[in-house]
């Protein structure tokens, strides 16, 4: 063992690197914790359980077996190739060499397996760059998937690559130099020594290379997951842990309106006096359902964060299946965009989200006065086109669920501007003053029952029938 | 004539009345607004009732004291309206004691079973569907002497607030099991089903501008289905289908879409009205395969 030049500077590009992850990782937080207060706590054998299968299994990508095979070699390899990056991390400041090998046969299939996986990985990413590029599965396409969306996805294959490229470099350089001595199993890159260099003094440096760019390229893609849709490789976990255990068809009841309606069938009803704000006055009345991001609920906006783009809601949803303007993926979206721009991008690199091409009309844009999600991001029309059939909730593979933020955003426009499509304002004063959704007269509500008849089934009947 | 000596007038138990008797009856059968307004599912709440005459399950309905559960008015927004509703409905069952409730209505089922209680209604609440599953399971319903539907073709066309809201997506195709049938599954079932397009309260308005109606094009994967045309199927999505009608004499009697909700129900019978295809295509409520399949028909 012994310290260099080197291992100071990889001491300080770690550091450097996780801790402006850290950095970043915190205003994501904050900004996901402007959303409202949202009690997700119990249950945790529950979630555990559900986060083990839907997270760590992948359960709900076997939907689509293709894509899901593809994934699961990515998210494997992820997984497996990272334990590399440990040694990585402890060769680096220590100025060991492959500092595992003292595991032996163990640490030559752990190599076997990260050569193996990596090739794959290689294998199903130029499949996801062909499906995305050059097929043009319709899931990828759309009126969100705009220059930045479009861009993201590819920069996160070609950084997948170069990653893996930089393994296989290190490897083989290693291999070429230390030739058998060298501790681990390499089954591919005993192919590729042919094509390196002889001059030991040209395999080191290339070893080096592979080295340095495989380590500072995982620093450096670790630093853009937050600017990414690539992020759910992180959020996905927490964001299905807290996502709901209901029935899906089950909305949730605004407690402030259950008061409120209490109050006024039974006047003696106390209202519990609502909660008070730490310097002791009353805090400020929220709104009925949301207008802006901070006016969902903090769960909502932990789902904008784990999307992953992938479409899947959106190539299920009725509305856009028919050419409607709803896409729950752009729900998501626009939420997180609409944060970042609200409360300051926290982020490091921050892509042209907010140009002329970040918004959907002209109109929109021109209307300042509006620019909130609501109106600002999301059109009404956007959120009347939704028949609430929970298609959206059921196909993500990280349990998001867009039709909550899609009811907020419909009970805003109800509850708070009266801003209903007309049809629907007829269908409210057919329930208060008939008790059903249509104008017909409570007092023939029983009329179906008039003239009643039944079959008496005596055995002779039997037979004639 | 044999037949009319053998029709039997029901009258149809009001809670109100059992309540003045001191009597409580096993299930209330919840009718909802558009088993009791709408003149098509007026004949489903018909069919169901005699089904529950015919087997002797001891029932009642509201009557005039039922209102609309406020499902519209909560999927549009209106959450004020809808815990108007909840709590007036929730005054009549509470008065009543009640414990069961079944209802033909989805809609109704989802709400009364999954939003009620936490305003103060808890009811065991089971989907017809599932009740219809247990009387056959039981033995009371055996779907024989009455119309036969061996050989005809049925499709079941799943209701999002049955099946995705709820996980039920067996007990309707189990009634549809004692039918003999022959039960053809569309592409896009169970989780995977297509909405009709009516949830979320479109039933009550025109949909946003687009290329197609979502009930076009569930109407016609149902009628691909039906008819075969496992081509069509794959192109599908979103586009007008071209497939062509079957030749007529083909389709044994006439091939069923099967639903087990209003809005469903009017969702795909206009659908299939759009499509021309009336004559040899028709869309049935479970209740009304089973009351017919059974001889209830009076």
């Amino acid at each position: 063992m012994h310290f260099s030049f080197q291992n100071i500077l990889f001491l300080l590009v770690a550091v450097a690197g996780f801790g402006l992850f850290f950095w970043q990782a915190r205003k994501i937080r904050a900004n996901i914790l402007v959303g409202r207060d949202r009690d997700m706590s119990g249950n945790v054998n529950e979630r555990l359980w559900k986060t083990l299968l839907v997270a760590f299994g992948q359960q709900k990508m076997f939907k689509r077996l293709t894509p899901a095979l593809l994934h699961l070699v990515v998210y494997i390899g992820f997984i497996v190739i990272n334990i590399e990056v440990i040694e990585i991390l402890v060769d680096g400041i220590f100025g060991t060499h492959r500092f595992l090998q003292f595991l032996g046969p163990v640490y030559s299939a752990l190599t076997a397996t990260n050569e193996v996986l990596g090739a794959l990985v290689i294998v199903a990413v130029v499949a996801f760059w062909w499906r995305r590029n050059v097929q043009g599965v319709r899931r990828f396409t759309g009126p969100e998937m705009r220059a930045w969306p479009r861009l993201d996805a590819n920069v996160i294959l070609y950084i997948e690559v170069i990653l893996m490229g930089a393994l296989f470099t290190m490897n083989a350089a290693d291999l070429k130099l230390h030739g058998a001595d060298l501790p681990g199993a390499y089954p591919i890159s005993q192919f590729l020594t042919g094509l390196l260099p002889e001059s030991p003094a040209a395999l080191h440096v290339l070893e080096r290379i592979g080295w340095w760019a495989h380590i500072v390229g995982i620093l450096l893609f670790l630093n853009y997951l937050p600017s990414s849709k690539h992020f759910h490789i992180i959020l996905a976990f927490p964001n299905v842990y807290f996502s709901r255990l209901v029935p899906q068809g089950q909305f949730s009841n605004v407690e402030s309106i259950t008061h409120e309606v209490k109050a006024m069938m039974d006047p003696s009803y106390q209202v519990p006096t609502p909660a008070t704000a730490p310097d002791g006055s009353a805090a400020a009345p929220t709104p009925f359902g949301a207008k802006d991001v901070d006016d969902l609920a903090w769960t909502n906006l932990l789902n904008a964060y784990s999307c992953t783009e992938c479409g899947r809601c959106t190539s299920v949803c009725p509305a856009n299946l028919t050419g409607k303007l709803l896409s729950p993926r752009k729900i998501m979206m626009d939420t997180r965009d609409r944060m970042e721009e609200k409360y300051n991008s926290p982020l490091v690199f921050s892509p042209n989200l907010y140009g002329k091409e970040a918004k959907h009309s002209q109109q929109e844009q021109l209307d300042k006065e509006n620019h909130t999600l609501l109106r600002g991001y999301v059109t009404p029309e956007e959120l009347w086109a939704c028949t609430t059939c929970n298609a959206c909730v059921e196909s993500c593979p990280v349990n998001i669920n867009p039709l909550e933020s899609i009811v907020e955003m419909r009970r805003f426009l109800v509850l708070e501007e009266s801003a209903a499509p007309n049809s629907l304002n007829v269908m409210f004063s057919n329930i208060e003053n008939n008790g059903a959704p249509w104008a017909f007269s409570p007092s023939d509500r029983f009329n179906w029952a008039d003239d009643l008849f039944v079959t008496e089934k005596s055995p002779s009947v039997a037979k004639q029938a | 004539m044999a037949e009319q000596t053998a029709k039997r007038q029901i009258n149809v138990p009001m809670m109100a009345d059992l309540a003045a008797r001191g009597e409580t009856p096993e299930v209330l059968f919840w009718v909802g607004c558009a088993g009791a307004f709408d003149d098509r599912y007026k004949r489903v709440t018909r069919a169901f009732v005699r089904i529950l005459e015919h087997v002797g399950v001891n029932y009642a309905v509201l009557g005039m004291e039922e209102t609309c559960t406020g499902d519209p008015a909560k999927r549009a927004g209106n959450e004020f309206l809808f815990q108007m509703q909840a709590m007036q409905n929730i005054t009549t069952l509470n008065g009543y004691g009640i414990k069961k409730v079944v209802t033909a209505c989805p809609h109704c089922f989802n709400t009364i079973k999954n939003e009620y209680p936490a305003l103060g209604g808890e009811y065991e609440v089971i989907h017809h569907s599932t009740f219809l599953q247990q009387l056959i399971n039981e033995g009371r319903v055996t779907a024989e002497g009455g119309e036969s539907f061996k050989g005809r073709r049925i499709t079941f066309h799943d209701s999002c607030y049955l099946g995705r809201a709820n996980n039920i997506y067996e007990a309707p195709r189990a009634v549809l099991e004692v039918l003999d049938a022959d039960l053809l599954e569309m592409k896009r079932c169970k989780t995977n089903g297509l909405c009709c397009g009516a949830g979320g309260a479109q039933m009550w308005k025109e949909p946003e501008p687009g290329k197609k109606d979502i009930n076009i094009e569930r109407t016609e994967e149902a009628l691909a289905t039906l008819d075969g045309h496992a081509e069509v199927l794959q192109n599908l999505n979103g586009v007008e289908s071209t497939a062509p009608a079957l030749p007529a004499g083909s389709n044994h009697g006439g091939s069923v879409i099967a639903v087990a909700c209003p809005f469903c129900m009017t969702m795909m019978a206009d659908g299939v009205k759009n499509k021309e295809r009336e004559q040899d295509v028709q869309v049935f409520d479970l209740a009304e395969l089973i009351a017919s399949a059974e001889g209830l028909t009076a």
